[in-house]
């Protein structure tokens, strides 16, 4: 039977449509997935993210520990509150997980990874860290919640007490308020202004009721989905996996190779560089009729690709997809959508930004 | 509670077939199948004169989330097939049974009709389903 997050009786009373996502029940909309992604673009949506792995690093050499642990470089959490996405490679430099890590007081950090990787990436984790005054605590009495759209920053400005909305209110993005019962993001993973926020597990059911309240539309996973394409965000496990380099993944710029630091995965992914990187990410746009799908092939004069994730873009209202193709991949190619060979233009992502919609 | 009209017969994959006066079948999907699907976003329809044999895929419902095979209730040839879904495929999710019909077929076997279920044997099996 899959986990039940803090909030499984909300979802059910409120209509969620419950599916088995990586082991936790949760909802894929309520109703119109559609709508919810329309809600979170114009206006403000909620979603219940109490699945993903939220992981504290405490103890003597936490930094030098997570310097060598990320790809990223936590030197750039200067003061508590930074925020950083990264990689975590393998020594062969494929991607074990992506994630953001926070700086916080007294030289401690707290990592958010992937829900579906968790075993792996606390397994990894933990061997990295024995041997090491590094404490690893997975935080499974927490709650997350994200609040995404235009209006998502006011609704929860306005249930605030006074001494927090001050300092959330001033949060810049990609930094995080951390007090005594709320740790709160300005981060997401839907293009959108927004936060994520952390609370003890039992004061969840109140941050979920008053946000409804405040006229923040309940979301499911499946608008979050949409919403991250849109954005050009990827998803562990389909756009990226261990057998793909930072490099091949259009995520070279969260690799923080200026000094002499060592990280895991730096040597396999520094030769791969001086070789030449293979293959590459990018949008496609579909120009004909169908839909971008996980898996179809892409045909262009070069060996082919594959598109590692497609829907339908409410926002744009036509298919969109991301893709892995060799680096010599022109801007114009065609998919094989069930035996049909449609034409897809070739495009930097992000699809939709925030300015846009 | 699915919407499930008693003069239609349904295969267990949720498609429906109506009879019409000049004995042509109709076909659809289900309100309930329109239902689990979520909003309907594309539509691939087979061309007017294919044939199609029973229980083969001869039609794509694609929602936001996933792709779906629509089988032949029926061996036949394509009469007609509903244009209008290809500008408008939420017709089905508003309408299965009516604006949102699929494509009609001129049956090449009548006996294959009632190897298909009532609307209380479907009813049947849905509840089966989400057991």
């Amino acid at each position: 039977m899959p986990a039940h997050t803090p909030l499984f009786e909300q979802h059910q009373s409120q209509g969620g449509r419950m599916v088995d996502f990586g082991g936790w029940a949760l909802p894929v909309h309520y109703g119109s997935q559609v709508e919810e992604h329309h809600a979170v673009r114009q206006e403000a949506g909620l979603f219940d993210v109490s699945h993903m792995t939220v992981v504290d690093f405490e103890g003597e050499g936490c930094r030098d520990f997570l310097s060598e642990l990320l790809a990223n470089n936590v030197a750039k959490l200067k003061r508590p509150g930074r925020a950083l996405y990264t990689c975590m490679l393998a020594e062969n430099g494929g991607i074990i997980d992506d994630l953001i890590v926070y700086g916080r007081p007294d030289g401690a950090y707290r990592a958010v990874v992937n829900a579906a990787t968790r075993e792996k990436d606390l397994a990894w984790i933990r061997a990295q860290a024995e041997g090491t005054s590094v404490s690893v605590i997975e935080r499974e009495d927490l709650a997350m919640l994200a609040v995404q759209g235009p209006r998502a920053r006011d609704a929860v400005h306005g249930l605030l007490d006074d001494a927090d909305r001050g300092a959330v209110s001033a949060l810049g993005r990609f930094w995080a308020w951390d007090s005594e019962s709320l740790f709160i993001a300005r981060t997401g993973y839907t293009g959108e202004d927004g936060y994520e926020m952390l609370m003890d597990a039992s004061a969840a059911t109140r941050w979920w009721e008053q946000l409804l309240e405040a006229g923040v539309a309940p979301c499911g996973l499946g608008a979050r989905d949409t919403l991250r394409l849109e954005a050009g965000l990827s998803l562990y496990g389909q756009d990226i996996d261990e057998t793909t380099t930072p490099a091949e993944s259009r995520l070279q710029w969260t690799v923080d190779l200026s000094d002499n630091r060592r990280f895991v995965g730096r040597s396999a992914l520094e030769a791969q560089l001086e070789a030449g990187v293979p293959r590459k990410l990018v949008g496609l746009v579909l120009e004909g009729r169908g839909v971008l799908r996980q898996g179809q092939t892409v045909v262009s004069e070069e060996t082919a690709g594959v598109v590692t994730s497609g829907t339908f873009s409410p926002t744009l209202k036509q298919s969109i997809g991301l893709a892995r193709v060799p680096v010599t991949t022109g801007d114009q190619v065609a998919v094989d959508i069930r035996g049909r060979e449609v034409p897809a233009r070739v495009v930097e992502p992000p699809f939709v930004s925030a300015a846009d919609s | 509670m699915s919407d499930i009209p008693g003069d239609l017969k349904f295969m267990a994959s949720h498609e429906w077939v109506r009879v019409e006066e000049d004995g042509l079948l109709r076909i659809g999907i289900s309100d309930h199948a329109q239902n689990l699907l979520g909003d309907l976003v594309y539509v691939e329809l087979p061309e007017s004169g294919d044939d199609i044999l029973r229980e083969d895929a001869c039609a794509v419902v694609e929602s936001v989330k996933a792709a779906s095979d629509v089988y032949a209730p029926v061996s036949g040839e394509i009469v007609e097939v509903n244009e209008s879904l290809a500008d408008s495929p939420e017709t089905v999710n508003e309408s299965p049974y009516d604006d949102g019909w699929l494509f009609t077929v001129r049956a090449s076997d009548d006996s294959e009709l009632g190897q298909l279920l009532d609307a209380e044997a479907y009813q049947k099996s849905i509840a089966d389903e989400d057991d």
